[in-house]
């Protein structure tokens, strides 16, 4: 299969909740080793998208084609996770393959492909912990070996590196490219213009509609973040990266004064 | 005779053990996927909501087992379609049409009296009113349950953890999710006789929650919940006979004192484990 054909084609969709439009004729190809990020205010649509990529929202114009036997897994945000639910690195892997298997245990080729994928994100040691001790780059690991045990051929993320630290941040972009690098196609939603959006090879700024699309360097352009974000940013250049400045200095707002409590007692 | 073992002699207090044994091994089996999808409330709404259909059932001449079952599916299904169109929250769609259907059930049983069963059995549970059918009822609902349980673990277990991406990965969570509601109805009907429908769903949690504190692996969750409900209800029944109290109070009643005992336990263990890394809090990282 060649490389310019589309995994996934989105054809003009628009997808709307009770009337109030989410998506408005969106447009775009997801190709084999893309590596994709979206980029959004809160409410611009980017979980509608995911939704819509995953068949569980149904567009109410346009349509989604997919290319025959697409292989597709979702990586859900981490902060959806019920983090005290009995279950081991080893089981949360495993019901990945919930399709096709009728008896509980799994069969030793599954047991292999488990090991193989911890092994291969580095989490082997962990399978028998339970997912709630475990750093936050191991968690969302377990997650990306839950998704990969399916074999996909596209990978969608919804914010992977929210609420995590620093060094999990790095972690996980290296562990996304290291899976682009080896053909697995991405797309990922995020809130980390900086930190993530700007080291990607393609971004799309979505508010509702797709206001830009192309390499960082094209499109973290203050035109584009004022359309996107609705407020003005400055953008640098850094090693040939954009940074996004932060718009809290251009907006109008009244700085919190710190409190003069008085003395208990006055 | 050793004074323990002369219940034993009895026909009815052997079918009542058996009864028990069996019908707490299912709702602790059951009680672990309702305690992890947060339902627990509905198996309390639930087995209220049947009583209605017991006493309908009873009025008309139908089959109660049949009329029940009906009546608890309906009323789930009511639950469902009101959470869905109006916006009001499911424990307050639970509140309003399960106690409806009790308040209904109560109201019909004092106009017309109750032709079948004795009520307050099937309110607080007696082991005198289980026939050796009641036995086989238990037995047969208690192999439907583990037959779709063992045939749809995974994914029972994947849309229990996380719908969302089970739906997305394939699994029809929506036909899960009424197989488990089919389940639980009819885990209701037949324990009902056992426990009461007042306290099935204390029957139901306190099992699941008592594993649950010993253990974090799911595998190892579910048939410590089976073990755990079937101790209680044999345990239950012995001192239901012994102290002459309904089995449903007694059985629940073990239960409780099991939770308190693992759970002091537990809580002992915490304190004198050493501390643990733990993943740091997560907060929404800035924009």
């Amino acid at each position: 299969m060649s490389r310019s054909t589309p995994l996934m084609s989105i054809d003009g969709i628009t997808c709307a909740y009770g009337g109030e439009p989410a998506l408005v004729n969106v447009r775009l190809d997801i190709r084999r080793e893309d590596f994709i990020g979206v980029v959004g205010p809160s409410g611009s649509g980017k979980t509608t998208l995911l939704r819509a990529l995953l068949g569980s929202v149904a567009p109410v114009a346009g349509a989604i084609r997919r290319q025959k036997g697409l292989s597709v897994a979702y990586v859900p945000q981490v902060e959806a996770i019920d983090w005290n639910f009995p279950i081991t690195v080893g089981e949360c892997v495993l019901v990945g393959r919930s399709a096709g298997r009728i008896l509980p245990w799994p069969t030793k080729r599954e047991k292999a492909e488990v090991a193989d994928v911890l092994e291969r994100l580095g989490i082997a040691s962990l399978e028998n912990r339970h997912i709630r001790d475990l750093s936050g780059g191991q968690q969302q690991r377990v997650f990306i070996a839950r998704a990969l045990i399916r074999r996909p051929q596209l990978l969608l993320m919804d914010e992977p590196t929210s609420g995590v630290d620093l060094t999990t941040r790095h972690e996980v972009l290296h562990l996304l490219d290291e899976l682009n690098r080896s053909g697995l196609s991405i797309l990922l939603t995020t809130h980390d213009l900086n930190g993530i959006a700007a080291h990607l090879p393609t971004l799309v700024c979505l508010n509702q509609e797709v206001i830009g699309m192309g390499p960082p360097g094209t499109v973290l352009t203050p035109e584009v973040l004022e359309r996107t974000y609705g407020a003005r940013m400055e953008v640098l250049q850094h090693a040939g990266i954009p940074v996004v400045l932060d718009p809290y200095d251009r907006l109008n707002v009244v700085p919190i004064k710190p409190s003069h409590a008085h003395p208990r007692g006055h | 005779m050793n004074e323990f073992l002369r219940p034993f002699e009895f026909e009815f207090f052997r079918n009542g053990l058996v009864v028990a044994t069996v019908a707490g091994a299912l709702c602790g089996m059951i009680g672990v996927y309702v305690v992890l999808r947060g339902m627990s409330y509905i198996g309390h709404g639930l087995s209220h909501a049947i009583f209605g259909g017991f006493a309908a059932s009873a009025l008309i001449g139908v089959n109660l087992f049949v009329g029940a079952g009906i009546w608890g599916l309906a009323s789930a299904l009511m639950i469902s379609r009101v959470t869905k169109r109006a916006s009001i929250g499911f424990d307050a769609a639970i509140g309003v049409i399960t106690t409806a259907s009790f308040a209904l059930g109560l109201a019909l049983i004092q106009l017309f009296g109750s032709p079948g069963r004795d009520p307050d059995a099937v309110l607080f549970g007696n082991v005198l009113g289980v026939s050796s059918g009641d036995v086989w009822m238990v037995i047969a609902v208690t192999l439907f349950a583990a037959g779709v349980i063992f045939f749809q673990y995974r994914p029972l277990l994947f849309s229990t953890f996380d719908p969302e991406v089970a739906a997305a990965s394939g699994v029809k969570t929506a036909r899960m999710d009424a197989l488990l509601m089919l389940v639980l109805a009819l885990s209701i009907l037949a324990t009902m006789n056992v426990m009461g429908v007042t306290l099935i769903a204390a029957g139901v949690v306190i099992p699941a929650v008592v594993a649950r504190l010993v253990t974090h692996s799911f595998a190892r969750m579910l048939p410590l919940a089976t073990l755990i409900g079937a101790f209680c209800g044999f345990t239950g029944m012995i001192a239901s006979y012994h102290l002459d109290v309904a089995s449903g109070p007694t059985i629940v009643l073990t239960g409780a004192i099991l939770f308190s005992t693992v759970y002091a336990l537990a809580a002992r263990s915490r304190v004198k484990a050493p501390a643990t890394p733990k993943s740091p809090p997560r907060k929404l990282s800035s924009v």
